[in-house]
This record gives C-alpha cells, sequence and structure tokens, in this order.
C-alpha cells in the first residue's frame, strides 16, 4: 500500500496545488513535496527491513480481459530512482522561488502531476501501466515548457513533443508484440514483465531485433542519444529552468531506467547481437557533444550538451550489460541528476544576477562573492567526477565496465573525463575568474533559498562522494536481480 | 428497438409541434425522449428473446443495442450542444429531420436485411443533406448540401447495385441467408457476387469518407452549419460503423480475402492523404473534417483484422465512442469560439488560454483524446486497434498508423498552442452559455472517465 501512496501523494498533492493562489501555491508545493520525500525515506527503511513486504506491492486488476494490471513494486532498481526523484522535486520547488511565474498554481500544480508520473514509470510493473505513465509525464513536462518557456517556445517545445511521442509509439508496438506473445501455455496473454520477458526470450533473433530497436528508439529520445539528441538542446535552453532540471535531472533517467528494466532483458539475443551498434553510438556522442560544448558561449546551453555526454556515458555502461557497468549506470544516473540540478540553478542564478548567461561577458564574479564561488566549485568538481565527489563512483564503475566490453570502447568513453573537464573548468574561468566585468559588480550576495539549494546538493554531492556504500549497496543488489535475467 | 419507436414518435410529434403549437416544449421533450429510449436500451440489454422484429428484418442483439446506445449518448450531448439551432427559423422541421436522421442511424445498428440496410441509410442521408443545407441563405451551405446530396445518391446507386448483383449470387435479402449461402458454397461463387460485394464496399466507404472517396466531406463539413457538421462527423460516422461491421465482420467475412486487400489500401491511403492534407489547414472546422477521415481509417483497420470476432468490435465501439465525445467537445468549443469571431480559422484559438481558461482547458483534453495521449479516451481507442491489428498480417499498417498519428499530433497541438501560446491583439471577450459550460465539464469528464476505466466498454461483450 505504502507504494501507493507514493504514487497517490503527488497527485492530490498537484490537484490541492491548483486550488491555490499567489504565494501560498509555491509553498502548499514545497511542503507537500517534501511530506512526499518523507514518504520515501519511510518505504526505503521498510525495503532495507523487509524487502518482501505486501506494503512494497500494489497488483490490482484495470483491464482484466487484457491482462492490464495497476501494478507496481519497489525493488532495489525502482527504489534509486524513486529516491532520486522525491529528493529533486522539493529542490527544484525550491529553486524556484525568486522567479515569480505567472498562475503559480497551475506551474507547481503540473511540477507535482510530473512527479506522480516519473514515480509511477519507476515503479511499474506491467508493460502497459509503465507506458501510460511514460506517456503521461510528457504532458506536464510540455506544458510547463510552452507557457513558461523562453521565445520560440511554441516551436521547439513542439518539436521536443512529436520526438519522444515518435519514439514512445514505437516503444508501444514493441511492446504490444511481445505481449502478443506471452502465454502460450496458459494461453493467458499478460503484461506483467516479468511475463514480457519470458515472452521476449521466446523470440527468435530475427524479431528480437524488431522489438529492440522499436523500444530502443523510444529511449534513444528520450535521453537523448546521438543522432536522436537534436530536440534537446533547444529544448533545455529555451523551457523555465525548473522545467530544464526536471528534464534533465530526472525525465533523461527515464530513458536509461527503461534501457536497465524495459530492454535489455527482453532481448538478450538482440542485445549481443547490436549492442555494439548502439554502444558505438552512445560513445560517439559523448565524443560529438563534449566538442560541441566546448565551444558553447551560452552556459545553459553547455550544461546541456555536457548532459548529452554524460548520458552517452552512462548508456554505454548499461549496454555493455556487466555487474560493473550497469552499476555505475545507477550510481551516474544519481550523481547527475543531482550535480546538474546545481549546475542548472546556478545558470539561472547567473542569469538573475547579471542579466546574462553568456561567458564572454562575465568574469571575476568570485572576488565579489566568495561564498558562491565555492558552491560553484563543488558542484563544477561534482560534475567532472573528481575523487571524493560523488561522480567519481559511478563515472569510475562506469569505465570499468565498459573497458570490460572492449578496450577501444572505454579509450573513447576515457575521453569524457578529459574533454568534460575541459568545458567544465574552462566555464568556471571564464565566470567565476580573471578580470573582474562590468556584469560581476552588480552581482550581489544569493538569496537564502538558492543558497539553502546548493548547500544541500553541496552536500550530497561530498557526502555520496566520501561515502556512497548505502546507495552503491542498492545498486549493487538491482544489478544483480537484473543480470540474472539477460544471462 | 423500443428506442427506434420512442425516436420515431418523436419525430412526429415535432411535426405536430407546429400545428399544435407547443415548440417551447419540444426541447424538453427530445431530450427526455432520448433518455428514456437509451433506459430502454438497458433493459433490452442481454434479452436473447424476441430480438428479431418485422419477419426478421430487424434484429437487436447486444450488439446493436451497444451501438445505439453510443448513439444516443452522442445525440443527448449533441441536442445540448445545438440549443441555439434550434431557436432560429423552421425549428420544428429542424427537429423532425434530426430525428429522423437518428431513427435512421438506429436502424443502421440493427438491420438484418439488405433492405432494412439501403432503407436506414437513406432515411440518415436524406435528412443530412437537407440540414447540411440548412443555413438556407448562405451559399456555402447551399453548395455543401448540393454536392452531398448528389455524391451520396451516386454512392447509393453503388450500394443498390452491389445488393442487386449479391441477391442476384444467393436469391436473399437476408443477411444469415446470404452468410450461410458463402459458407456452403465452398468458394464456389459466380464472378459477379465479388463485384457485388465490392460494390457495396465503395458505397460503404463513401459514406464513411475514407480515402479515395473522400472528396465530398471536407467542403461538406465546412459549408454546413457547425453543428451539423458535429452531427456528421459523430452520430452518422458510428451509424455507419455499425452497418459496415455488421456487413464485413459478419456476413462477408467469409470471403475476406476478395476485400481485405482493397481495404488495406483505402486505409492506407486515407491515413496519409487525411493527415497530411489536415496539417495544412488554416480553417479548423477543415482541419477536424479531415482529421475524421483518419479515424475512420483507423476504424476500418478494426474491420480489416477481422478474425479476432468480439475483440474487433468492442474495439470500434469504444473507438466510436471515445471519438464522438472528443468531437463533440471540440465543436462545442469551436461553436463558441468561432460565434464571436465569426470564422473558425486557428486565429480565433489564439489566447483563449487567457480568455477563457476553461474553454481552453477542455479543448486540450478533447484535443489530447483525438491524438491519442493517454490516459485519454482516445489513446486506448488506439491501443484496443493496435492490439487487433498485431495479430494480422497487415502489421505494416500499423507502422504507417504510427507515422501519420505523429503528423496527427502537429495538427492537433496547433491549436493547443494557439491557445496557449499566441497571443490576442484586441482582448475580446469570449462568453459561453451555462448549458455548453455543463456539456464541457461533462464531455471532460468522460473522456478521462473512459480512459482511467475502459474496461466498462471493452469488457461490455463479455
Amino acid at each position: 500500500m505504502l507504494v501507493g501512496l507514493l504514487i497517490i501523494v503527488p497527485l492530490i498533492a498537484s490537484l490541492l496545488v491548483f486550488f491555490t493562489k499567489g504565494n501560498t501555491s509555491r509553498t502548499v508545493a514545497l511542503g507537500l513535496s517534501v511530506v512526499e520525500f518523507i514518504l520515501s525515506l519511510v518505504v526505503l527503511f521498510q525495503f532495507k527491513h523487509n524487502p518482501a513486504s505486501a506494503d512494497l506491492m500494489l497488483n490490482c486488476p484495470w483491464v482484466e480481459s487484457l491482462g492490464i494490471h495497476f501494478a507496481v513494486s519497489v525493488d532495489a532498481l525502482s527504489m534509486l530512482m524513486v529516491l532520486l526523484t522525491t529528493f529533486l522535486v522539493p529542490l527544484i520547488i525550491l529553486s524556484s522561488f525568486n522567479t515569480s511565474y505567472e498562475k503559480p498554481n497551475s506551474f507547481y500544480g503540473l511540477i507535482l502531476l510530473m512527479q506522480m508520473a516519473l514515480v509511477g514509470v519507476f515503479t511499474a510493473n506491467d508493460g502497459f501501466l509503465f507506458y501510460v505513465f511514460w506517456e503521461l509525464a510528457l504532458i506536464p513536462i510540455y506544458f510547463i515548457c510552452l507557457l513558461w518557456g523562453g521565445e520560440n517556445r511554441g516551436r521547439i517545445t513542439f518539436k521536443f513533443f512529436v520526438y519522444t511521442l515518435f519514439g514512445s509509439l514505437f516503444m508501444l508496438v514493441g511492446l504490444v508484440y511481445l505481449y502478443n506473445h506471452t502465454g502460450f501455455e496458459t494461453g493467458i496473454k499478460s503484461w506483467a514483465v516479468t511475463d514480457l520477458y519470458e515472452a521476449g526470450k521466446s523470440l527468435n533473433l530475427e524479431q528480437q531485433s524488431v522489438v529492440f530497436w522499436c523500444i530502443f528508439l523510444a529511449f534513444g529520445i528520450k535521453m537523448p542519444i546521438f543522432p536522436l539528441h537534436t530536440w534537446q538542446p533547444d529544448t533545455y535552453v529555451n523551457a523555465p529552468t525548473q522545467g530544464t532540471m526536471l528534464l534533465s535531472g530526472i525525465m533523461l533517467k527515464m530513458g536509461t531506467f527503461g534501457l536497465i528494466k524495459w530492454l535489455m532483458p527482453m532481448t538478450p539475443l538482440a542485445l549481443a547481437e547490436w549492442g555494439w551498434l548502439a554502444i558505438a553510438l552512445s560513445v560517439f556522442g559523448i565524443f560529438y557533444a563534449s566538442c560541441i560544448a566546448i565551444v558553447q558561449k551560452d552556459y545553459k546551453r553547455l550544461i546541456a550538451y555536457s548532459s548529452i555526454a554524460h548520458v552517452g556515458l552512462i548508456a554505454a555502461g548499461i549496454l555493455s550489460a556487466n555487474q560493473q557497468g550497469i552499476q555505475g549506470a545507477l550510481m551516474q544516473m544519481l550523481a547527475h541528476g543531482v550535480n546538474v540540478v546545481g549546475l542548472f540553478l546556478i545558470a539561472d542564478i547567473l542569469m538573475r544576477h547579471t542579466g546574462t548567461r553568456e561567458m564572454e561577458k562575465l568574469g571575476g564574479i568570485r572576488n565579489m562573492n566568495g561564498n558562491f564561488a565555492v558552491l560553484f566549485l563543488i558542484v563544477m568538481l561534482g560534475s567532472v567526477a573528481l575523487p571524493l565527489t560523488n561522480g567519481f563512483v559511478g563515472e569510475f564503475l562506469l569505465i570499468n565496465g565498459v573497458y570490460q566490453y572492449g578496450a577501444w570502447v572505454a579509450a573513447f568513453a576515457g575521453l569524457t573525463v578529459i574533454l568534460g573537464a575541459v568545458y567544465m573548468l574552462r566555464s568556471y574561468q571564464a565566470i567565476m575568474l580573471g578580470e573582474k566585468r562590468d556584469s560581476a559588480i552588480a552581482f550581489g550576495s544569493l538569496v537564502s533559498t538558492d543558497k539553502w539549494v546548493l548547500y544541500i546538493i553541496c552536500f550530497a554531492i561530498i557526502a555520496f562522494g566520501v561515502y556512497p556504500k548505502p546507495l552503491n549497496d542498492l545498486a549493487e543488489e538491482g544489478t544483480k536481480a537484473i543480470l540474472t535475467y539477460i544471462k | 428497438m423500443k428506442g427506434l419507436f420512442i425516436i420515431s414518435g418523436l419525430g412526429v410529434l415535432a411535426m405536430l409541434a407546429e400545428i399544435f403549437k407547443f415548440k417551447k416544449l419540444l426541447y424538453p421533450l427530445v431530450l427526455i425522449g432520448i433518455l428514456a429510449a437509451y433506459v430502454t436500451n438497458f433493459m433490452e440489454w442481454n434479452n436473447n428473446t424476441n430480438i428479431e422484429m418485422f419477419a426478421n428484418m430487424m434484429r437487436f442483439d447486444n450488439v446493436a443495442l451497444a451501438f445505439s446506445g453510443v448513439i444516443l449518448v452522442t445525440a443527448f450531448f449533441w441536442f445540448i450542444l445545438a440549443n441555439d439551432y434550434f431557436e432560429q427559423d423552421h425549428v420544428t422541421d429542424h427537429f423532425a429531420l434530426v430525428l429522423f436522421a437518428l431513427v435512421g442511424a438506429i436502424m443502421l445498428t440493427g438491420f438484418s436485411n439488405m433492405t432494412t440496410l439501403f432503407l436506414g441509410i437513406e432515411i440518415l442521408s436524406i435528412p443530412m443533406y437537407v440540414l447540411a443545407a440548412s443555413r438556407k441563405r448562405d451559399l456555402a451551405s447551399n453548395e455543401a448540401g448540393f454536392k452531398y446530396l448528389i455524391m451520396g445518391s451516386f454512392a447509393s446507386g453503388f450500394l443498390l447495385f452491389g445488393i442487386a448483383l449479391i441477391y442476384g449470387a444467393t436469391g436473399s435479402f437476408d443477411l444469415m441467408a446470404i452468410r450461410s449461402f458463402i459458407s456452403h458454397s465452398q468458394g464456389d461463387l459466380p464472378a459477379f457476387f465479388y463485384a457485388g460485394v465490392l460494390m457495396v464496399l465503395v458505397a460503404m466507404l463513401f459514406k464513411v469518407s475514407a480515402a479515395p472517396f473522400h472528396f465530398w466531406a471536407p467542403d461538406v463539413y465546412e459549408g454546413s452549419p457547425t453543428v451539423i457538421t458535429a452531427l456528421m462527423s459523430t452520430i452518422v460516422k458510428t451509424a455507419a460503423f455499425a452497418a459496415f461491421m455488421r456487413l464485413f465482420l459478419v456476413v462477408f467475412g467469409g470471403v475476406n480475402e476478395s476485400w481485405s486487400m482493397v481495404l488495406a489500401v483505402v486505409i492506407a491511403l486515407s491515413l496519409v492523404v487525411s493527415n497530411i492534407t489536415a496539417a495544412t489547414q488554416q480553417s479548423v472546422k477543415r482541419m477536424l473534417a479531415y482529421s475524421s477521415i483518419s479515424h475512420a481509417a483507423f476504424m476500418l483497420m478494426a474491420i480489416l483484422a477481422n478474425q479476432r470476432g468480439m475483440a474487433s468490435v468492442s474495439a470500434i465501439l469504444y473507438y466510436s465512442l471515445a471519438y464522438s465525445v472528443g468531437s463533440i467537445a471540440a465543436f462545442t468549443v469551436l461553436y463558441n469560439v468561432s460565434k464571436a469571431k465569426d470564422n473558425a480559422n486557428i486565429e480565433a484559438f489564439n489566447g483563449l488560454g487567457k480568455r477563457h481558461p476553461f474553454m481552453a482547458a477542455c479543448m486540450v483534453v478533447a484535443m489530447l483524446s483525438l491524438a491519442g495521449i493517454p490516459i485519454t479516451a482516445g489513446f486506448f481507442a488506439k491501443y484496443f486497434i493496435f492490439s487487433v491489428m498485431i495479430g494480422t498480417t497487415f502489421k505494416w499498417l500499423i507502422i504507417l498508423a504510427i507515422l501519420t498519428s505523429a503528423v496527427g499530433v502537429y495538427y492537433y497541438f496547433k491549436v493547443i498552442i494557439a491557445m496557449y501560446f499566441k497571443e490576442e491583439d484586441g482582448e475580446q471577450e469570449v462568453t459561453m452559455e451555462t448549458s455548453h459550460v455543463l456539456l464541457l465539464a461533462l464531455t471532460t469528464i468522460f473522456t478521462l472517465a473512459l480512459g482511467i476505466v475502459p474496461k466498462y466498454v471493452i469488457e461490455i461483450f463479455s
């Protein structure tokens, strides 16, 4: 039942927030998202003590005759993603306190609705339900970007919507195809994830390949993987800061999570046959996005490209299908979620305090606000995966994982570390150090909510960099469970 | 079955209202009558005795009752939408025509003889020709009525010729007799029988406006009064599909190899032509007309997948209900928006999100449903079609349907983008009557409820 609450609480919260007015909206939204975070900690506690507890599962029929069930449960894998979601959403809401949005009740209502769909995606155990939540997550974020985005938002958000919807429909076909192959012995078709695994394994290579690419298309677009990434930079730059945070911090992980739970165990033969191509695309994406990030002038756009580079490595790690690769990917998904929210907040702070995000026009801010410089430095180092930050654990495991797949992949993938350091350090240097520009003089001190969000993020970066064991144990457990299906 | 009598009675009553001067009473009477007909549908549900009427000319089994239920629900919504339409001149004529069209529609759900099929189609079509031209001082409306009449009569000719050929081969008008003749003949049928089947197919494709027999639809839809367009794209479509299904799933199911490839090509053409043309339209009414062709193609897919038996029937039932309710909502908004602006172009929707947030929100739900986004009814409708299609040899159609659906999203979202993104120059107030507000609330809740608990419709026959 607890897991049902995890989904219902944000839904009720979003409805409540829709009926509030003005500044109360954001307070109510923040309060309710904190409640959700506490609830997820309760679930974690329950999971640690009694993983087989009935509280962690919910399974009731939805359309019985078609084998569709409202089946959700929490295992190690989904626990991690739920924690990431419930941890980030309050921070995202808090980070918006210094921007006044029109119609705040709709804005925060949509964020909470999005949270509901995301938790649903991560906990769904029924293929059909997974698809419904997957699509449902798209609607709030589309409206967040459309209503509160920057210039050209009509065209850009539309491209984003069509791209992702297009991929999802192919995923639906892939899933329906698998569903049609379930229940050969019993004659009863089922959408349950384990039945879909079975169905996938009963297919021959050719059939599996079709299913593999259909579903991969959806996940590849969501992450995004080269060459399906063209919607991403514009959408990230044009979305309101909180929309970008949701997109990159959590929504991107829907794709990587999908790869782990909803693709690889279903099509092991196709993975063995085509994995190299998918990995090659991912790895090429790393190199490509890093190179583009280096020459960016706009800081937000730079982070958008860095996000493509990071997710490329995560995807390569997952597709290499070994313990270190997947486990590292999970760790890196958590770290990237936290760090990228921090980075986008920094971009937003720069914009609010100086009126520009162009790195050429910025400089010397460290002299004006040393506190901000330190916080920025910590988030930036987390992002380049310095040892003792949260990014390091995942990246180390990932490179280890892809090395087992092939040394050439690791060599290429290792470039992220170097190129990532290049663009990250250069941008830091351009913005914070050097000669004091006009923009820096007016910088002033940070408002308290921004400070708090950055404190919490920096704390998370260091804490899980120094002591990653609790998360790492969960990631290890989740990976082992999935690998038993793949092997 | 009793529903058919009630609606016919209402039609006669409407004509008497002019003479006996109770015009004012007519509107509530009609609403009550439709509800009463709906209730009798419920009472006849699962009643397997006496379902054959008029010497086996009509047969109201559960499938017929379910489809006439959809028609009655839509008609109820439609009458709320069209309350203005019955306050102009020729009130009683309008009532009578619409009610007789409904009679034809209900006949099409329950015919079991080729003659009742033809009667139903004509009873449905002839009032529609007149209604299309009912804004009689408007050139476009006259053109619509005239075009509809010419093309419709032409199709009726095809239908009659087809029926005659089938009669020539099988010696019967009775559907069950034809069916058993087909199954006993074991493929040894004269060539002109197949010609007859194809002619009936063409006539039916014309009625559901599938490409390449769709050329009348956009002009007729655009020229007719908006409420009549709503009637055509919902009730007439549902009725035509009920008839189509009965003919090609039940009667001609045995010779499906003779028509399935033709139908597959028609579906492919409809999907491509309608979606691509709809994307280039400026007029929302015309856009909805083309989109209705694409929805027709989707429903045809379920007929094409005929080996799944009841799954196809309930998929079509669900689709027609979801589509009708979504369309009624879209037309209600369109009607209110274009009334204030006097044109139905996409610009009329600019800034509606600010001008009338409730209307805009309902329009979003309607557009999402028509585009097939979860968790609206439209998504499940498409899903059920896919799930019956994936077991067939026409898997390529699914891919085509997905590709064209993505195009569909483009034009439905054009409306959403206009409502929330484009600014309105001269802040024009949009007002809406209370009855329309209620109707929109009702259809929106209905669309979402159908999406959340689809099983009550999809499992209706099990």
